[in-house]
């Protein structure tokens, strides 16, 4: 790295650590300037307090858009292999229409990390986990790549990687022989940032997408799933997914 | 032992120490072509020896508990010594391989992450 990164990055350090220092000024009992929970510094574990989720709001969400796929695509380097049976899908759009009504409406469909992942229970080795944060992920150290979890899975949202890959994204390492899913772009989430496919949304201007903290009451998502009426896909299978839908 | 057989053995010393001095020279060496030299995160013996154990503490930190430390991180391992000309660590005189193939052990970490640096704008790697 060269000397002008190293300088940007402690400035950069140096900055969040005043901000949360002058964060946890009280300027009243229970009153803060800053949420210091908000931010969070690359030495520090995922937090339990936080539960990430995402509320996707089928009514704006515009058939034909495959914004969020192609961002998806760009963002964690999913490339087509000629093979579209078996190539990695992490996120589909799925277009849903009623036919007494004729009303047509789509929407996103990705891992729903869940509260209780059924791709974790059955994982032979540990691979699949839930992260503290509530963002389920494969660990590809120890995936055997033997896909119990894309079968337990309710809603197909893992891939198996059945070619060789090169020219991987630095933050996203992928390779033959694992299972993989939507991470919730958790290298992005760590740098407090927002997944590729919400960002890519909101640039369209479609806004279907909101991502935040469930947990916290403060947060638009948490907001809006207390105010309005939102599912969850397949809730009857009591998976508690932090994936919520509006209008379906 | 005899005497003369203590003494033939001295002689034989005293003839062999030149070349046991130059011995290294002769002694084949990974042909490496390093980077940035002198600026690890550790110094260069304890680097030799235990890169690998810090990797594998360090990913398991990443993984499950989303600590992003850079400093002893494989991304930022790739991005120092990743080669001007090729830009990766891997390749012939690549800083990774050429002294895992010396050794003879396997470098898999590169078939699922990056082995080139990212592009900085408007530098080299």
């Amino acid at each position: 790295m060269s000397a002008e990164a190293n300088e940007g990055l402690s400035r950069r350090g140096f900055l969040a650590i005043s901000a949360a220092a002058l964060g946890g000024v009280m300027l009243a009992p229970g009153i803060r300037l800053i949420e210091i929970a908000a931010a969070r510094a690359p030495d520090q574990p995922a937090s339990k307090q936080v539960r990430w989720g995402l509320l996707i709001d089928t009514n704006k969400c515009e058939p034909g858009c495959d914004d969020c796929v192609t961002a998806c695509a760009t963002e964690n380097g999913i490339k087509q292999t000629g093979h579209p049976r078996t190539d990695s899908q992490w996120i589909r759009k799925v277009e849903l229409k009623d036919m007494r009504s004729g009303r047509v409406h789509s929407a996103p469909v990705m891992c729903q990390h869940c509260a209780e992942p059924p791709c974790v229970e059955v994982c032979p080795t540990g691979a699949s986990f839930k992260r503290a944060d509530g963002i389920v992920l494969v660990d590809r150290h120890i995936c055997i790549g033997c896909r119990y979890c894309m079968m337990a899975c309710p809603y197909k949202a893992r891939s198996f990687v059945a070619q060789e890959l090169t020219d991987q994204n630095p933050d996203v390492p992928r390779g033959k022989g694992c299972v993989e899913g939507c991470t919730l772009c958790v290298h992005r989430v760590d740098r407090d940032e927002q997944p590729a496919c919400v960002e890519a949304c909101t640039k369209a201007g479609h806004n279907a997408m909101i991502f935040g903290d469930l947990n916290d009451p403060q947060s638009e998502i948490a907001q809006r799933v207390a105010k309005y009426a939102s599912t969850q896909i397949r809730a009857d299978l009591r998976l508690d997914p932090g994936v919520h839908y509006q209008g379906l | 032992m005899s005497l003369r057989g203590l003494l033939r053995f001295a002689a034989c010393l005293a003839l062999a120490l030149p070349a046991l001095a130059f011995a290294s020279g002769r002694t084949p060496k990974p042909d490496i072509i390093i980077a940035n030299p002198g600026h690890c995160v550790e110094p260069t013996e304890i680097m030799r020896r235990n890169h690998p154990q810090m990797l594998l503490h360090q990913r398991d930190l990443t993984v499950h508990e989303g600590i992003r430390t850079t400093k002893y991180s494989l991304k930022n391992c790739v991005q120092c010594h990743a080669s001007k000309t090729t830009g990766s660590v891997l390749g012939e005189k690549g800083f990774c391989q050429s002294c895992h193939a010396y050794a003879g052990v396997k470098l898999d970490c590169f078939e699922c992450h990056a082995s080139k640096a990212k592009l900085v704008a408007g530098g080299t790697p």
